[in-house]
């Protein structure tokens, strides 16, 4: 009767790996651990920074503009600060903030996204509207609009950045959501008597944890830009303190006379931007199986395709 | 049939001289030396005969097939072998000639035409077009009036008619039959020698299923094409082909006439399909596979059905079998010679239906709505106690949407169903924790039906948690006697579903629904995602639990013949109404509603005309 | 159109009710009553809250957008020469970026793991990576400072004049946002190529023996078109956050340029009538791509 034998298990079944050890493995590939060597210099740079400096960072020591030399190895800025003692100074407010953001934009997008795409109905209607109309602005303008009111208090940047973020995740999710929540084993668990909020956090969220982190990723990198973009339009932190983006703006006049000024602080933020970016795409690819990021898949309507099992 | 008795199956191709096609030696690879997916297949084809190639998902059926006309899949390479086509190798022609050779002289009908029609171009112009690339070959019919006149011709040998109108469409605004006819219309508009056709009835209702196959097998015989039938389906192949050749682990494992193969198979796993065939005309009990197929790397030295098999003996698993001759086929298997050519014993199934004074589940002129699309209307259902009561129905017939009516799963419907002796609330959410336990479902699909990210303990864990009083300590005692009783080995609980076969998934799922003790359980087409051996072994599962659970079961299929191995009374939906209900065997017998009457005569049967002995 | 009007009202309260009083915002917190009592009637601020929507909705129809805060001429005057410079901006860059982006997108998607589509998915990594600023500053070091100095690097046009008497200095911003938008949209139309490429109607059609060159250009692309329409699409919506930074790299004179001036001015009807400007044009490309993307979808358009 060979329905009544036991199954035997292959040997060669690894144990599954988990979430974890996605980003492990996407590490190891060429692109994962170039993108993570990258963020990971510039990061080093940004925290250890302010505790190595060799100049206080708004103290003038030099000429304004003045060439590198043995003392002042990037030379000075316009007013004649220590040009590597303010990049050194100058990124960690950034690294914070756009962490910040991102978790804001993170975690609100996938709470609307998720509750949206599986209540349906009216809360789907208003959530979605929302998003749209946030949508309208692009978010450069929707954070000047608030700013201008508002004052340029960094709590307020961040937060801002962070709204803004916002309904871009959910748009993504809510696409993901659909796709999980139409499969049965939500149903099952809907035959067992789970209520909707339990149904989400335990039985659809697990599914998402592959597009989440993307979005992260490529959140994280649109924070930054958009931080150092603002800054460099001087919404900031307050004028004599150092950041990359500040410090673009202010020494791009003496580009003819010290480049390093703002050479460096432009490469500090393109070497993390692209190796966040470069990291998540390594991700994206192990995780995922595709080389397509969620915006792009939901574009050509595979997201849920991409998610599958 | 009765000629292919005559010219007894010599597989080995040399002999065939007067062969159309000749396959030797081929090799489908991974990449360009990774593991093989497809290695030493050899077979013949002569004009005017189809070939079956049979296999279950992952034999590599289809590599084969679309090999034949020198094509892989993205990341696959044939490696080697011959495809001679009236003497000229496929595989050796240059992308020119191949790409000339392609639609005019082999030609492919696909196994899913809904995505196989470009969704952009009107029917009329895909079959054009057919005619257009190959117009040195069909004549001129690069002229309009004279192309017109031929794609009108090639569409009314498909039984379509070819007024402007349907021309004119768009592939989404025709029917499946249709899609399928269109694709038939461009594979035979070249008049080519060689057709491939790859599983072209599977998403189709058994009688357009039925239209279609007469529509190949006429137009092979008229216009003495020889074809490759390529399918999962013994039955639908069994009336239609004169040789078959059965795939396992991307190797033929036994290749000769259909009568002999189906009469007296030899090789354990075509006698194992022929066991896991249901019988719409005896109620027999089904004897599956267990286990699934290896997958391209995993095949190990020895024969890749050693793992499966019955007669393996420890050579099996060492060394590799070649093809033998043996009793007018060949067979690849080592013991080839001391299994009896014999066609293996299905023990009957008991258990007839008893009229009841009660019912476990009772639904009364239930109608339901999708909006505002009714689906369902005047619906009447009884299910006695320990009765499996079957509901068939073709696609689009409301069988689904009844289920989850029942279930708690959809709530837009009327009329009154009553569990039990009480009346259930219209969805899952209103109803209590002892309705919700007493009545469990099994869904149609164990790929979507359990959670990836959790494992088996997990699933059936949670389970128990909501809708049982069970403590922590009594759960996963539970969690294991329920596991047993699926036949599933401990080793599973810390297993997620993807490293599941699918028999496996849904032997999960059942366990899952078994685990709170139901006293109903609906099963909505579970059997459809899986392949015929392993349907087997779950209908005869089910079966068991049934019997000796003393369940009420409500078995939701579009599968006549399936209904005999399990269901005791049958009803039998169309179009969301009652055709006709009664005892299985009446239905089968002597259907009293004709629509009943053509679907069981649609119904495609294992048919093994003039047994040899 | 809901959507345009809640975002109207959106900047709206933004504007004028959010900061508690606007005048306030304006003038400073120690100013005196009478001045703020003065501009408070300018901006018609004593009156009540739907009174003031309607001035400022009617007003925005009509034409009749106030006068600037900060030089007390027509906010039309000073906007309508930025209006013009940004749409040429944007023009240019969309049609170039477009063209590029589609053409790159689909030739990588036919040749997908050629040289050619290994070497730019590397490349448009970085380039989808980098904030506009850096390019730009990028720009401006190579072409008109530090190593070579063959263009203007930044825009000498004073405010009110239009971009078209020195093209050259379109050259650098548009530039910038080409490098920006390309990679973004190529990937996107890549993507989309790819899907049709390896659908199961491409290969019925290599099954049929239809030539190579049919196959991209009858049964692919057709297929791939309403992607790329959303594709252009999204490009143009970019460019829409994209000038802000841009024109103020280059000192260029737009719209973009004047957001920032007027925020740090405090110049409340024309940040009002920039920002609407900036998100109706979002709104309006959104429904456009939408609508001709629906239109080339023959299964999306005709019901069954």
């Amino acid at each position: 009767m060979p329905s009544a034998r036991p199954l035997s298990r292959p040997r060669h079944r690894a144990r599954r790996r988990e979430r974890a050890s996605a980003l492990l493995t996407a590490a190891r590939t060429p692109r994962g651990a170039i993108g993570l060597t990258m963020a990971a210099v510039v990061v080093l740079a940004a925290v250890i920074g302010p505790l190595v400096a060799p100049q206080p960072a708004t103290a003038l020591v030099t000429l304004a503009f003045g060439k590198p030399s043995g003392q002042f190895w990037l030379g000075g800025d316009y007013l004649g600060r220590d040009v590597l003692s303010r990049v050194l100074d100058g990124g960690w407010v950034l690294l914070v903030m756009a962490v910040c953001a991102t978790a804001i934009g993170i975690a609100g997008g996938a709470l609307a996204g998720v509750s949206a795409a599986y209540l349906r109905g009216v809360s789907d209607g208003i959530i979605m509207r929302s998003a749209d109309v946030i949508l309208s602005f692009p978010q450069v303008v929707f954070a000047l609009l608030l700013l201008s009111l508002l004052g340029p208090k960094l709590w307020l940047i961040t937060l801002t950045v962070g709204v803004s973020h916002a309904p871009q995740v959910a748009r993504v999710l809510r696409a993901a959501t659909l796709d999980v929540s139409e499969r049965d084993f939500v149903r099952a668990a809907e035959l067992q008597g789970m209520r909707p909020g339990k149904v989400m956090v335990k039985e659809i969220l697990p599914n998402l944890v592959s597009p989440l982190m993307v979005e992260t990723g490529l959140r994280l990198t649109y924070s930054i830009t958009i931080f150092a973009g603002l800054a460099f339009l001087g919404f900031g932190q307050a004028p004599p303190a150092a950041t990359w983006g500040t410090m673009i703006y202010e020494n791009r006049i003496g580009l003819s006379q010290n480049p390093w000024a703002v050479i460096v602080p432009a490469a500090l933020i393109a070497l993390l931007t692209i190796g966040i970016n470069t990291y998540t795409d390594a991700f994206a690819r192990v995780a995922i199986g595709a080389d397509r990021r969620p915006e792009e898949a939901a574009l050509i309507g595979n997201l849920g395709q991409e998610l599958g099992g | 049939m009765s000629e292919v008795e005559g010219r007894v199956a010599q597989p080995s191709p040399t002999a065939r001289r007067e062969a159309r096609l000749e396959v030797t030696g081929l090799e489908v690879r991974v990449g360009r030396s990774g593991p093989d997916v497809v290695r030493d297949v050899s077979f013949a084809v002569q004009a005017g005969q189809v070939l079956g190639l049979v296999g279950e998902s992952g034999s590599g059926k289809t590599t084969v097939a679309l090999a034949l006309l020198g094509h892989t899949r993205r990341g696959l390479s044939i490696t080697a072998g011959q495809v001679l086509l009236d003497g000229t190798d496929l595989l050796a022609l240059n992308p020119r000639d191949l790409r000339a050779a392609r639609g005019a002289r082999v030609s492919y009908v696909p196994q899913d035409p809904s995505s196989a029609l470009n969704p952009t171009l009107r029917v009329g112009t895909q079959v054009r077009e057919a005619l257009q690339v190959h117009a040195d070959v069909v004549g001129n019919a690069g002229d309009a009036g004279d192309a017109g006149d031929r794609v009108a011709e090639v569409m009314r040998e498909v039984y379509l008619d070819p007024t402007p109108e349907l021309l004119h469409r768009y592939p989404h605004q025709l029917s499946g039959g249709q899609q399928q006819r269109i694709a038939l219309a461009m594979a035979f508009a070249c008049r080519p020698s060689l057709i491939v056709l790859d599983e072209p009835t599977t998403g189709l209702d058994v009688s357009t299923q039925r239209h279609v196959l007469e529509t190949v097998r006429g137009l092979c015989r008229s216009y003495g094409v020889a074809a490759v039938y390529v399918s999962h389906d013994l039955a639908v192949v069994s009336g239609l082909v004169s040789d078959v050749a059965v795939m396992y682990a991307g190797r033929v494992v036994e290749i000769g006439s259909t009568a002999r193969l189906f009469g007296e198979p030899v090789h354990p796993y075509t006698r194992g399909l022929l066991g896991a065939v249901p019988s719409p005309e005896r109620a027999e009990r089904l004897t599956g596979i267990d286990g699934q197929q290896p997958r391209p790397g995993r095949r190990g030295d020895g024969c890749s059905f050693a793992a499966r098999c019955e007669y393996a003996i420890d050579a099996c698993h060492t060394e590799a079998p070649e093809l033998l001759t043996v009793a007018s086929r060949s067979v690849r298997c080592l013991r080839a010679r001391d299994i009896p050519a014999t066609r293996p014993e299905r023990l009957p199934v008991t258990g007839l239906f008893v009229p009841a004074e009660t019912s476990v589940l009772s639904v009364r002129g239930v109608a339901a709505r999708y909006g505002s699309t009714p689906v369902l209307s005047g619906i009447d259902l009884e299910v006695p106690p320990h009765t499996c009561v079957a509901v068939v129905g073709e696609s689009g017939s409301g069988k689904t949407t009844l289920a989850r009516c029942v279930a708690g799963l959809h709530s837009n419907w009327t009329g009154e169903i009553t569990f039990q002796g009480t009346s259930l609330t219209h969805g899952a959410r209103q109803r209590d924790k002892s309705v919700l336990r007493r009545v469990q479902y099994i869904f149609q699909n164990p790929y979507t039906s359990l959670n990836p990210r959790k494992t088996v303990s997990q699933i059936i864990d949670q389970q128990l948690q909501q809708l049982t009083g069970l403590s922590r300590r009594e759960r996963p005692v539970r969690t294991a006697d329920v596991l047993q009783d699926v036949s599933l080995a401990p080793d599973v609980l810390s297993c997620y579903p993807d490293q599941l076969s699918g028999g496996e998934r849904q032997r999960v799922a059942i366990a899952r629904a078994l685990a709170v003790e139901p006293e109903l359980l609906i099963c909505d087409e579970v059997t459809s995602s899986l392949d015929v051996s392993v349907q087997a072994v779950i209908v005869e599962l089910l079966r068991r639990i049934q019997s000796e659970r003393h369940l009420a079961l409500v078995f939701i299929t579009h599968n006549l013949a399936l209904v005999r191995s399990i269901a005791q009374s049958a009803v039998v939906l169309r179009e969301g109404v009652v055709a006709e209900s009664g005892p299985v065997e009446q239905i089968l017998e002597h259907p009293a509603d004709p629509y009943t009457r053509r679907l069981v005569e649609d119904v495609p049967r294992l048919t093994v005309i003039g047994g040899l002995r | 159109m809901l959507t345009l009007f809640l975002v109207s009202v959106v900047v709206f309260v933004a504007t004028e009710v959010l900061p508690g009083n606007a005048a306030f915002a304006i003038l400073g917190r120690n100013a005196s009553p009478v001045r703020v009592r003065a501009l408070e009637n300018q901006l018609h601020l004593n009156r009540g809250l739907f009174d003031q929507y309607w001035t400022w909705i009617s007003g925005l129809f009509e034409g009749r957008l106030g006068n600037s805060l900060v030089n007390s001429q027509s906010v039309w005057s000073l906007v309508e020469p930025r209006l013009v410079n940004s749409a040429i901006l944007v023009l240019v860059t969309g049609v170039i970026g477009s063209f590029l982006g589609v053409a790159l997108g689909a030739f990588a998607a036919l040749r997908k793991d050629g040289w050619f589509d290994r070497i730019s998915s590397v490349v448009l990594l970085a380039a989808t990576s980098l904030p506009e600023f850096v390019v730009a500053i990028g720009l401006i070091i190579l072409l008109a400072t530090v190593v070579f100095h063959v263009l203007p690097g930044v825009s000498l046009l004073a405010p009110g004049t239009y971009a078209w008497s020195e093209p050259q200095l379109l050259i650098l911003p548009v530039a910038t946002l080409v490098i920006v938008i390309v990679p973004y949209t190529m990937r996107m139309m890549r993507a989309a190529m790819i899907e049709a490429l390896e659908s199961d109607y491409v290969e019925m059609a290599q099954l049929k023996g239809v030539p190579e060159w049919r196959i991209v250009l009858v049964h692919a692309l057709p297929n791939a078109i309403a992607p790329t329409i959303q594709v252009i699409g999204l490009g143009f919506l970019y460019l829409a956050g994209g000038i802000v930074i841009v024109e103020n790299v280059f000192n260029f004179p737009g719209i973009g340029q004047g957001l920032v001036e007027a925020v740090n001015g405090r110049d409340i009807p024309t940040i009002q009538f920039i920002v609407v400007v900036l998100a109706a044009f979002y709104v309006v490309m959104n429904i456009l791509t939408d609508v001709i993307a629906l239109l080339a979808t023959p299964r999306r358009r005709i019901a069954r």
